[in-house]
């Protein structure tokens, strides 16, 4: 459907929710199409294409909420939703902060924020599996010991998302989306391991050459060959990029509105302490230009915003759309999220820590004895307490080297603490997805080994 | 069941002729195989929090994925419309992935295995939404009345009733109905110090309503504010290499993540499992048997047929701690040249299918699980667990324990806060010592992650001692 038509679309359920008593009312229509091409060996391993959509209507009657959702977008189709999202509105209960956002509140970031690039959908089939094909290749013949891979990939996304309420908002755009990834294994000896490298873009412009990512992961696996298992000691730990992308997932759920109003998260009530060390600015940035994370208002018609969250170690704002904002006094952050169902719950923009001035290898030089990790397994975060334990793999810093591989061991400490302790920030901030962290060296944490 | 038993068939008029007509075209350029998966699933959630039900949903969704095979490529397509046209369309795109003569669809189309595992005769979905509400209500009540020291609780209630139609290009069609019901409570608890944790429990199946009598939400609310209110006392866990004793029930995700993805055969005959090859190995203690039912009545992993068609089945992973199988889906059997085990499993019509695993779980041994911990003069009695990973290649895994005690001198002293147990899996069960006789499943609430695709599964365990774990405390 064209976008025209699905806008109207939108504000066509909104009308008939009313009409058929709501007392405010919100559509989200989705529309898109995938293309996923895996080559695994040098060979075409499987193809994916198609196409879907959906719709889905939230009402409130007068304090009481209920949703529906449907992929039958005719007539007939909508008609069903609207009953059915009325009819469970009438079984949830009064909720005394339920409402869509002040009229004032409600708006959209002008101009072209490139969130989407022709090309992505114009490039043939073939030319993706080409590109899927180098990926794989590059990391296959980088070395004699990379011997087996699970395959290389190109994703590829293009879709539309419109949002229409009943205080007259109604908006719509259009994303893209590629993708390049791949898994080679490395082996020497007994010793047998995987790890992976990717590119993600919203135009093939800004994918990094299939080369390149096939030679980082091909680097990555053989850097893991023959690790060993340490003896249980405290030091200092350094998390590359990757893993340090990982604490800020866990800043986010602990700044999460919910969290929040339910007490449910350590840094509730926080506002204005000082919660991290002075190296710390987290910042979240919902319009900056082509990045993942960008939109031009959030899922209830609210602009992206730019929020700073922890601002030299102080702790400067929640994340939160509407509800949470009621409930707690404040004012939406712009940071509503959700699916086709339910209640608008929270998500991000482009989360990330803002950079500091020491390259990375300044900072693995300055430790005479520490764990440098690159992947962290399990979920082992307590946001309620901050309790912090994971399992972990990376190389064992000595004497301000990369000295050898270290696997089967875990990282703890409580994340009140490991957000005071960080001691270093790096200089190399990269946006891959919608959070970005630097290298972040933390003073001390438990090492879990032998 | 069948074509003419079929609710999809009914409801949108497939007939066998159509879809011979879409296999026909699936392999209109060549292929060894095709398939297509109709489903049409509905769905309702219903969130209580702040003693406020606050969110109610339903919804449905439909389509059908077509998939071609040719030799070891598969193309896939899917469609949300089931209009012929639109169907036939995906088809030729699937198609694209096969270069050659058309190939033949066996016709006409057989039935499929029948039988049923999951009865539910009603339908959670086909239940008044106020007895389904009642649910969460209930739950938040008990929980709040089974500690003052509760002060937030949050209960969600969720059901779906799945209509599947498999129809193969070998000539096979297969139709069920699958019903899931899931009811998980969550409470947070505040100690006189000001000290804050978290509970959570829940449990279901493929069952309807009445399993709420035998296991009513007073029971999941009331475990998971125990959970929270023991935590409050909760002291650092130990960190190194120390004795492990796993609780009867959800622990088994132990067995889920040691073992059950590193023997899903996709891995295995590409060659990137820490298990593949060693089929005949010693990979556990001889008190060691793994098995993958998918076959137990009610049971939230259990399918009559799995997500290609086949029938699911009682297939022994590792018996008495020597690997004996792989969890095969259609393609990598064909492969292999080893027999389908029932275990193809997708998340959606939008998804193909993969090997996957059901209800896995070790068999009971003969130790009396008080025995177990008394015979341990220092380690971890784990009862509860948060969720696991494994990195398959390396055989590493992690489990992160939600509730556990320090066994001092064979007893249970103080309760420990979280910490993540990490092992690897050829390694792990090599340490299993003692077994005990108390064989449980998990209560129902087991979601496994693969490769961006969610499926339910269960998992079980009797007592066990592992002589030595590495668990990642701060003490």
């Amino acid at each position: 459907m064209s976008q025209d038509s699905l806008l109207e679309l939108a504000c066509d359920m909104v009308k008939q929710a009313m009409a058929a008593g709501a007392t405010a009312a919100e559509a989200t229509l989705t529309e898109g199409d995938e293309f996923s091409a895996t080559v695994r060996m040098r060979e075409i391993e499987s193809l994916k294409e198609a196409g879907s959509r959906g719709a889905g209507l939230r009402v409130l009657a007068g304090k009481r909420a209920g949703s529906a959702f449907t992929s039958d977008l005719s007539p007939e189709g909508i008609r069903q939703l609207v009953a059915s999202a009325l009819q469970l509105a009438a079984i949830t209960m009064e909720d005394p902060h339920a409402g869509l956002p002040e009229p004032e509140e409600l708006g959209a970031l002008a101009g072209d924020l490139g969130l989407y690039c022709e090309d992505v959908a114009e490039l043939e089939a073939a030319r993706k599996i080409e590109m899927a094909r180098e990926t794989e290749a590059a990391a296959l013949d980088f070395d004699p010991r990379i011997t087996n891979s699970e395959g290389a990939s190109f994703d590829s996304h293009a879709g539309r998302h419109i949002f229409a309420n009943s205080l007259g908002f109604a908006g719509a755009y259009r994303t893209s989306y590629c993708s390049l990834h791949t898994i080679p294994l490395a082996r020497d000896g007994d010793s047998m391991e995987r790890d992976y490298w990717f590119s993600m873009a919203r135009g093939l412009g800004g994918l990094e050459p299939p080369a390149e990512i096939g030679r980082t992961a091909a680097r990555r696996a053989l850097r893991r060959l023959g690790a060993v298992k340490v003896e249980t000691q405290r030091v200092p730990v350094v998390f590359e990029p990757r893993t340090a992308r990982s604490l800020l997932d866990n800043i986010f759920e602990a700044v999460h509105g919910e969290a929040i109003y339910r007490q449910a998260s350590f840094l509730a009530g926080k506002l204005g302490e000082k919660v991290a060390s002075e190296a710390l600015t987290v910042i979240d940035d919902g319009t900056l230009p082509g990045l993942f994370g960008t939109t031009p208002f959030d899922d209830e018609g609210v602009p992206s915003r730019r929020t700073v969250i922890i601002e030299n170690g102080v702790l400067k704002s929640y994340l939160l759309n509407t509800y949470t904002a009621r409930k707690l006094g404040m004012r939406t952050t712009g940071n509503a999220s959700r699916g086709l169902a339910g209640n608008p719950g929270i998500g991000h923009g482009n989360l990330y820590i803002q950079k500091g001035d020491r390259p990375a290898g300044s900072i693995i030089a300055s430790i005479r004895n520490g764990f440098y990790v690159t992947e962290l397994l399990g979920f082992g975060v307590n946001i309620v307490t901050g309790d912090y334990s994971r399992g972990a793999t990376g190389i064992w810093i000595r004497n301000g080297e990369l000295a050898f591989p270290v696997s089967e061991v875990t990282i703890a400490g409580n994340l009140i603490e490991m957000l005071q302790a960080i001691e270093a920030i790096g200089s190399d901030l990269e946006f891959r997805g919608a959070t970005a962290a630097p290298t972040l060296l933390v003073r001390e944490m438990t090492v879990g080994g032998k | 069941m069948g074509l003419s038993q079929s609710f999809l068939a009914s409801k949108f008029n497939i007939s066998g002729r159509d879809l011979e007509r879409y296999l026909g075209e699936a392999l209109s350029r060549g292929g060894d195989y095709a398939d297509l998966y109709f489903e049409h699933l509905s769905t309702s959630v219903i969130s209580l929090d702040d003693s406020i039900v606050k969110s109610a949903s339903q919804g449905v969704a439909l389509g059908v994925g077509v998939r071609v095979i040719a030799g070891e490529r598969t193309g896939y397509a899917y469609s949300d419309d089931l209009a012929p046209e639109a169907i036939l369309k995906a088809a030729r795109v699937a198609a694209c992935i096969a270069a050659g003569p058309a190939q033949i669809v066996k016709t006409p189309l057989e039935d499929g295995p029948r039988r049923d595992l999951y009865p539910a005769p009603v339908a959670p979905t086909e239940r008044a939404f106020t007895e389904r509400v009642e649910l969460v209500r209930r739950a938040d009540l008990a929980a709040r009345r089974y500690d003052p020291r509760v002060y937030q609780v949050q209960a969600t209630y969720a059901d779906s009733l799945r209509h599947v139609l498999v129809a193969t290009s070998e000539g096979s069609v297969t139709a069920d109905r699958q019903p899931m019901t899931r009811l998980s409570v969550s409470a947070l608890a505040r100690g006189a110090d000001g000290t804050l944790q978290r509970g959570y429990s829940g449990g279901g199946g493929r069952v309807g309503l009445e399993f709420f009598i035998a296991k009513p939400p007073e029971y999941f609310a009331g475990e998971a504010a125990r959970q929270a209110v023991v935590q409050l006392d909760a002291v650092e866990a130990p960190a190194g290499e120390t004795t492990v004793v796993l609780g009867p029930g959800w622990p088994g995700i132990l067995l889920h993540e040691a073992v059950g993805h590193g023997l899903e055969a996709d891995f295995n005959r590409k060659g990137t499992s820490a298990f593949s090859g060693r089929i005949g190995d010693r990979v556990a203690s001889p008190v060691c048997t793994v098995v993958d039912d998918g076959t137990i009545p009610n049971r939230r992993g259990s399918l009559n047929v799995d997500d290609e068609g086949a029938p699911t089945a009682r297939n022994v992973l590792i018996e008495g701690g020597v690997l004996r199988g792989y969890l095969q889906d259609r393609l990598s059997s064909r492969i292999m040249k080893a027999a389908q085990t029932g275990n193809g499993r997708r998340e959606s019509y939008q998804h193909f299918p993969m090997p996957r695993m059901t209800n896995t779980f070790l068999l009971a041994g003969e130790s009396d699980p008080e025995e177990i911990v008394r015979s341990v003069p220092r380690g971890l009695y784990c009862v509860n667990f948060a969720g696991g990973q494994v990195d398959i290649t390396s055989g590493n895994f992690v489990f992160s324990a939600s509730e556990s005690y320090l066994i001092e001198d064979g007893r249970l002293t103080r309760p420990v806060r979280n910490a993540t147990l990490i092992g690897n899996g050829p390694e792990a069960l090599r340490y299993v010592s003692m077994v005990g006789n108390d064989l449980k499943l998990d209560e129902g609430i087991g979601i496994c992650g693969k490769e961006g695709q969610s499926v339910p599964v269960g998992v079980g365990i009797p007592t066990i001692r592992i002589d030595r774990m590495t668990v990642g405390g701060t003490s």
